[in-house]
């Protein structure tokens, strides 16, 4: 017996208390709401997705809808290495190459660019440093099909139109002014006393980015990669115009495939090499969403 | 060794002037406390010595060089910051060596300073772990440790302790001490609060808006404070200010209390200026010197007998808040071993010794 069974003022004792749940107007509302703009996406993405397993036999038959009767991975295989992009016929597969050599280098050059950059804006004493931010900002609003033809021709007289390099330069420096901005903000709530402490300890611009700042940044760096490397593959306009004949990445690739077709069009294989294209930065969210969303929300330093 | 000296420094941000012509003179191995509440210019005058901030006019030496204009890391200072400012994804070894390996000393000369800073602030179990794994009291010691490991002259601490809990401040209050005695360093030390500076300087510079109001030990600046503001500024309770007029005949001074016409006997205090008749002056009672009887030695200057308005106990001392007049409340402090606590209403009759006065002209708010 405990002591509690003694006493004998003790009540009988309750079962717990039940929250009594009711589903109010407001929250039908939202639920409607969010279930439309889910469905919104999800409708057509299973249309693609399941075009993309079905027989092309099946899809003449019309019912976008239906599962396919017969499961076939045989598009998925011709959308990766044997479909037309106009004149070569050896899938998307080469696209997925390119956009991989495009992504890596445009990653380097954006983030590392931007990250002193963004350093130097908000941690430094720097003249006009108010001024350069505001340009920046400004620039984060210019549309790029303005400058498009401008650019063309400045990367056609340093050489690099056509190549790999020129869609690279031409990310960074697009993605340079939000980059900056982003990594900035996130600086600027470095305390001050860190800084003051580094600056008395070493003094050297580059070692306190190195070694105090840089090890800082880790949830805002995944921010900036996914925000980028969701940017730099989903391009379409800037590999299109920047990237020479055989450097084209996966996104335009798959415009050109979508666009040649002799006699019939090959929906299913459309919707393949769609979903092979938009994979890779899928795969990317998925793995690193959790932290994104982390990285958003916290700031340099923890608790 | 080095001796600091600020020569006629100047501070303006943008239009605004915070510091003009400031000087000050800190001796080789002196621990000397800049004191003053928010605001006054302590940080900024320390983050000048540092570097961190620009002088506008002036010059800093540090013995014979000027260091106004040179780097921070050039300077031969080290710091502890009021939030320690621990490089959180380094260990505490790598916080140590971070400004070690700058300076380009050799591993072995490094591994060795860490253990001698370690070994001496007893943090050498810690120093695998990061700042994040660290209570206050050991992040303090840590952020000293850093400043140590430098082995520089001069040493600056800006708020060191205001983040600690009361019992750890003292711990860390002794510890600084001892080690100003052990390493025998400049020290700078900034704070707001007295005590810290009452208990660990040699010396005290009391800062207000911008303007060194005294210099001088802990005991100097109780006991003679140059200023209304000091003498408001150190003590607590402060110190109880008294507006009157003085009346002079020959060697026999007094002062009348306008609010309630009390007479003060001040023939006993030494005068650096003539006192003259009719002059306007406020006289300075410390709560702690109050008597409550007359068996105490000493001729009595004042005496009052007023209401209590309100009692506050800490322990053995009792803060009694007799209702003054016009003048507020007079606060007397008193020890509860000796005297009981008068109930709320009572008249209490109490006196001041003649020789305990602090007396400042009205007009300039200056010592008399």
């Amino acid at each position: 017996m405990t002591a509690q069974d003694v006493s004998p003022f003790t009540s009988p004792p309750q079962p717990p208390r039940r929250r009594k749940k009711r589903i109010r107007g407001s929250s039908i509302a939202v639920l409607a709401f969010l279930t439309m703009c889910a469905a919104f996406v999800s409708v057509p993405l299973y249309v693609v997705i399941v075009t993309s397993f079905k027989t092309l036999d099946q899809i003449a038959l019309g019912d976008i809808f239906a599962l396919p009767t017969t499961w076939t991975l045989e598009p998925w295989r011709k959308a990766w290495s044997e479909v037309c992009a106009g004149m070569t016929c050896d899938g998307v597969s080469a696209g997925f190459w390119t956009s991989l050599k495009i992504l890596f280098p445009s990653l380097f050059l954006s983030i590392g660019i931007s990250a002193v950059t963004g350093y130097a804006l908000a941690l430094w004493k720097i003249k006009w440093a108010g001024t350069f931010l505001f340009i920046l900002f400004l620039c984060a609003f210019v549309p790029f099909q303005i400058i498009m033809i401008p650019l063309v021709v400045l990367n056609a007289q340093i050489g690099l139109y056509g190549s790999i390099w020129s869609v690279a330069f031409v990310h960074t420096i697009l993605s340079m002014p939000l980059l900056t901005l982003i990594f900035r903000n996130f600086y600027k709530d470095v305390p001050e006393e860190i800084v003051n402490a580094a600056i008395m300890d070493s003094g050297s611009f580059w070692r306190i980015f190195l070694e105090i700042i840089l090890p800082m940044s880790g949830n805002i760096m995944i921010v900036v990669l996914i925000l980028m490397i969701t940017t730099v593959w989903n391009d379409y306009l800037i590999g299109l115009t920047f990237g020479g004949v055989g450097t084209q990445p996966m996104t335009v690739i798959l415009a050109n495939t979508v666009i040649t077709s002799f006699g019939e069009v090959k929906y299913n294989v459309d919707m393949a090499a769609a979903l092979l294209t938009a994979i890779p930065p899928l795969v990317v969210y998925f793995a690193l969403g959790k932290f994104f969303v982390q990285g958003i929300t916290a700031g340099a330093i923890k608790g | 060794m080095p001796d600091i000296k600020f020569q006629n420094i100047v501070k303006r941000f943008g239009k605004v002037t915070v510091m003009q012509d400031l000087n000050l003179s800190i001796g080789d191995g002196e621990f000397l406390v800049l004191l003053g509440p928010s605001g006054c210019g302590k940080t900024t005058l320390l983050n000048m010595l540092a570097g961190l901030q620009d002088v506008t006019d002036g010059a800093i030496m540090i013995g014979e060089r000027d260091v106004t204009d040179l780097d921070p890391k050039d300077r031969g200072l080290a710091m502890v910051f009021q939030s320690y400012a621990l490089y959180p994804t380094k260990t505490v070894r790598g916080n140590l060596k971070f400004g070690l390996s700058a300076r380009g000393l050799s591993r072995a000369q490094i591994d060795d300073r860490i253990e001698w800073a370690a070994g001496l602030l007893q943090i050498d179990g810690l120093l695998d772990r990061k700042p994040a794994q660290l209570s206050g009291g050991q992040r303090q010691r840590v952020a000293i440790g850093r400043a140590l490991v430098k082995n520089v002259d001069v040493f600056l601490f800006d708020e060191p302790l205001s983040n600690l809990d009361a019992k750890l401040r003292t711990e860390m209050r002794l510890e600084i001490r001892n080690l100003h005695q052990e390493l025998k360093k400049t020290i700078v030390f900034v704070t707001h609060d007295q005590v810290e500076a009452m208990t660990m300087a040699d010396r005290i510079a009391v800062m207000n808006d911008g303007v060194i109001q005294q210099v001088g030990t802990p005991d100097e600046i109780y006991q003679n404070p140059a200023n209304l503001f000091v003498a408001e500024f150190i003590g607590s309770p402060a110190m109880n200010l008294l507006q009157t007029r003085l009346q002079v005949h020959g060697s026999d001074v007094s002062a009348v209390h306008k609010a309630t016409g009390t007479r003060l006997d001040l023939s006993a205090y030494a005068f650096a200026e003539t006192p003259e008749t009719g002059q306007d002056v406020i006289v300075g009672l410390r709560p702690e010197h109050f008597n409550l009887d007359r068996t105490n030695d000493g001729p009595v200057g004042a005496e009052f007998a007023l209401p209590v308005r309100q009692t506050e106990k800490t322990g053995n001392d009792v803060t009694m808040y007799l209702d003054n007049g016009s003048d507020g409340l007079l606060a007397v402090r008193f020890d509860q071993k000796t005297h009981n606590v008068p109930p709320t209403g009572a008249r209490q009759v109490v006196s001041f010794p003649a020789n305990r006065f602090d007396i400042f002209d009205a007009a300039t708010n200056r010592r008399i």
